[in-house]
């Protein structure tokens, strides 16, 4: 086991050091000059060359790349040419925004999605089941911005029940900090649960109509417990997973839904950044992402293992 | 019973000490998060309305553009232009304590010209040496006169920073600004809210009726006005102009509206690059066409509900630096295909006419475009974003521009940067003697009348020559519920808080 797990960590660097170079690279093809638009309105020369020998810019890149990447190793990634700060305390800043709403959203799309889910696989052909897919279809067309700007039209502008916008922590007032969250989550959590209903659907009917289920039935068994102790645990393998994934890719922050609903997490420091060619922050959060997805994807691989010990090679 | 009618009265009592004793707090909704709060440093049109609250400046400007006294009480420039005397403010503090006297002026104006990456250098470029005469004088010795000096210490150039504070944090301080503003500066969650409360010790505190303001950045402006009008927001600035008709409907809002500074209109590469070589670039004729084939007032009707302030110059036609010699041409098909054809040039007149993304922008891009087919013009709308666009235009990879200015209280700031020979943004790569040599004597004098008659000259040159077709001019937006009381807008479109009340 250990050497299984010394071997993954050793791989991990070299996938690392892809990414970062990745990272840094892909941003420099992008279009427009950081200097220029640190510069401002007035933009003058000599205010913009000054910028280019602040932050190397006048530098070829691989030097640049090799600036950044010992600030990193020393655990210093840069900071905000736009506002000074250092990139690590607004990743830390903005990393338990990003996560309440995630673990919200995926609460709110794990139930949603498994309960439509399991209903419509058993109520196969119902209403119950058209109405399940009129929704799920409903969930996957709706594009967030359009559905994000009617909830706060119907609940703030029109009803007043909740803050149309703005994010208050989990630490400050738990009751502000979920009535600024609840809309945003919602919207995230809607996508996801019609993708995981359609999942739950296949996965159930599949179980359904396996012969173990056959054989509990000839059991005699409670149709209740057939549905959910038999059949629903077995479809549900392949549907966790889909939400672990749909997880990791909300931890990256949802941009759209976090600029309407002025939520302040990764998706929308990672928009602000790449448009006033704030590299360093870009760099930041990039790099953020990628290694906790990479540390996730380890710590499956090491779960597998220890369920699968035919995996140890 | 008694013990009962007691007991509400002992309730009704503590409810309204309550409401008297509570905060009063101004939410205002910025279009964009500001940038670093360090007037030296910062770059933004937004973070200025917020320094508008932190950091008081030498001097301000009403809404009728007159330079009204702040920090400073008044100016004095000596006979040759050379030499600005400014008396301070006496019993003026800084939020830290510390005491603002000319010495702390004097600091202030010698961060803004020595920091490194400093943005104010060129706005004080003109200042040599700055002496204290007494405690509350400053004199700047200027190497050469330069009337637009005042105005632009009405703006960041002007705003004074605690020398303490700015020595101890260094280039940090817009972290934890402290100025001598009206309100002082308490937190700020980036992209999230920046909160600023009264500073007890403000010179005239006595104006100051709101205890708290926190500014919140909201970018989508649909959302911005749901705030608004759903009470999470108090003020919000620049409202969509399609929004207007909404919020004059609606009983709990009030719009602030007056033309601003700024202007809009089309850059032509005249001889930035090979792209200058087409028809447009090289004949003045042809953009002289061009302008005679767009009609500005059905451009302001069908974009803009009618609600800017058309234009043909680079201030708007309610400025004092207006030329009514020189109005606004109308529209004439026949008179701009004559001049094409004059000009001897085939039609159509292909052009790559680079927009900068955003619906506004697009909208007006595709009004230009219908407009100046009728008269021969085929233009290719190439949306880029804005970044891109501003690389593009920088390296003349363009022909035709669209792109506005903010504009400055100064005309000289509308003007000199963009159509001097080699200034810095001079893009369109124009080149004349006559409008050099004007533009230099404008910042000579400042008389306004006789400013105003050098810049009929240059006006006279450029209007003719045609290197940027301005189009319009915006107007100040700024919605707030009816709750707020006594704001006056001005049209730098900056939210002043000293006077604010909530009712």
């Amino acid at each position: 086991m250990l050497t299984f797990l010394a071997k993954r960590i050793l791989q991990l660097i070299p996938t690392l050091f892809f990414v970062s170079v990745l990272i840094f690279s892909l941003q420099q093809l992008l279009p427009g000059d950081p200097a220029l638009i640190m510069a401002g309105e007035d933009r003058d020369p000599a205010v913009i060359e000054q910028i280019r020998k602040q932050y190397r810019l006048d530098q070829p890149i691989p030097v640049q790349y090799v600036f950044w990447v010992k600030g990193v190793l020393s655990g210093d990634l840069g900071e905000s040419m736009r506002n000074k700060q250092k990139v690590l305390d607004l990743v830390l800043q903005k990393l338990p925004v990003t996560m309440q709403l995630a673990s919200m959203a995926i609460i709110i799309a794990l139930s949603i999605g498994i309960t439509a889910g399991v209903i419509s696989a058993v109520y196969k052909d119902t209403p119950w089941d058209y109405a399940a897919n009129v929704f799920a279809l409903w969930g996957l067309s709706t594009p967030n911005f359009w559905l994000g700007i009617m909830l706060i039209f119907l609940f703030s502008v029109q009803l007043g029940w909740l803050p149309p916008s703005g994010y208050v922590p989990l630490t400050e007032d738990w009751r502000q900090s979920l009535a600024t969250t609840i809309m945003p989550a919602f919207v995230l959590g809607n996508a996801i649960a019609a993708v995981l209903m359609r999942h739950t659907r296949s996965a159930m009917l599949q179980a359904l109509n396996s012969d173990y289920v056959r054989t509990a039935r000839a059991k005699g068994l409670l149709e209740r417990s057939v549905i959910l102790k038999h059949a629903m645990r077995n479809a549900l393998t392949p549907v966790i997973t889909l939400g672990a994934l749909e997880f990791g890719t909300l931890l990256s922050g949802a941009v759209l839904t976090e600029q309407i609903f002025t939520i302040p997490g990764f998706g929308k420091l990672i928009i602000d950044a790449v448009f006033n060619r704030d590299y360093a922050v870009v760099q930041g959060v990039v790099l953020v992402t990628a290694t906790t997805y990479i540390t996730l994807n380890l710590l499956a691989d090491v779960l597998y293992v220890l369920v699968n010990p035919r995996l140890r090679a | 019973m008694k013990a009962m009618r007691l007991a509400a009265a002992a309730a009704l009592v503590a409810l309204s000490c309550g409401t008297a004793a509570a905060q009063s707090h101004l939410r205002i909704g910025l279009a964009e998060d500001p940038d670093v709060l360090d007037p030296t440093l910062a770059r933004t049109y937004v973070g200025r309305i917020v320094f508008a609250s932190i950091c008081d400046k030498l001097f301000d400007i009403d809404a009728k553009l007159n330079v009204i006294p702040q920090l400073a009480l008044s100016n004095e420039t000596s006979e040759d232009g050379k030499t600005v005397t400014i008396k301070l403010r006496p019993n003026v503090k800084f939020h830290d304590g510390e005491k603002f006297d000319a010495e702390a002026a004097k600091f202030s104006l010698e961060r803004h010209l020595t920091m490194q990456g400093s943005f104010r250098k060129p706005e004080l470029a003109a200042i040599d040496t700055i002496e204290v005469a007494d405690p509350l004088t400053i004199k700047l010795h200027l190497k050469t006169p330069f009337s637009p000096l005042i105005a632009q210490l009405t703006d960041r150039a002007g705003m004074m920073v605690s020398p303490k504070a700015a020595k101890e944090a260094g280039d940090r301080f817009g972290l934890k600004p402290v100025c001598a503003g009206p309100y002082k500066f308490v937190e700020r969650v980036q992209q999230d809210r920046i909160v600023v409360e009264k500073f007890a010790d403000y010179w005239d505190k006595d104006k100051l009726h709101i205890d708290r303001i926190t500014y919140l950045p909201i970018v989508d402006s649909t959302v911005r006005l749901a705030n608004l009008s759903s009470g999470g927001l108090d003020l919000i600035e620049r409202l969509n102009a399609t929004d207007m008709a909404a919020v004059k409907a609606d009983s709990k809002l009030k719009l602030n509206e007056l033309p601003d500074l700024s202007y809009f209109g089309l850059t032509i590469n005249l001889a930035n690059g090979d792209k200058a070589k087409n028809p447009l670039g090289q004949n003045a004729k042809v953009r002289q066409a061009l302008e005679l084939a767009i009609d500005r007032e059905a451009l302001n009707q069908v974009v803009f509900n009618g609600e800017f302030v058309p234009g043909n110059q680079w201030v708007s036609p309610t400025n004092a630096y207006y030329q009514k010699s020189i109005p606004i041409p109308k529209r004439d098909v026949a008179k701009a295909k004559a001049l094409i054809k004059e000009a001897g040039v085939q039609t159509p007149i292909s052009i790559d006419f680079m927009v900068p993304q955003g619906a506004e922008n697009k909208a007006v891009s595709e009004v230009v475009q219908a407009m100046a087919a009728e008269a021969g013009f085929d233009l290719k709308i190439r949306v880029a974003e804005f970044a891109t666009s501003l690389k593009a235009a920088e390296q003349g990879d363009y022909q035709m521009y669209f792109i506005g200015w903010s504009g400055r209280t100064d005309p000289d700031g509308n003007i000199y940067i963009f159509e001097k020979t080699k200034a810095p943004q001079n893009v369109t790569g124009f080149s004349n003697p006559d409008v050099d040599k004007a533009l230099d004597d404008a910042r000579l004098t400042s008389d306004q009348a006789k400013r105003k008659a050098i810049y009929e000259t240059a006006a006279k040159i450029l209007l003719t020559e045609d290197p940027i077709l301005y189009l319009y001019h915006r107007k100040v937006l700024i919605a707030q519920t009816t709750r707020v009381d006594g704001f006056v807008p001005v049209p730098d479109g900056l939210v002043r808080v000293v006077g604010l009340r909530l009712k």
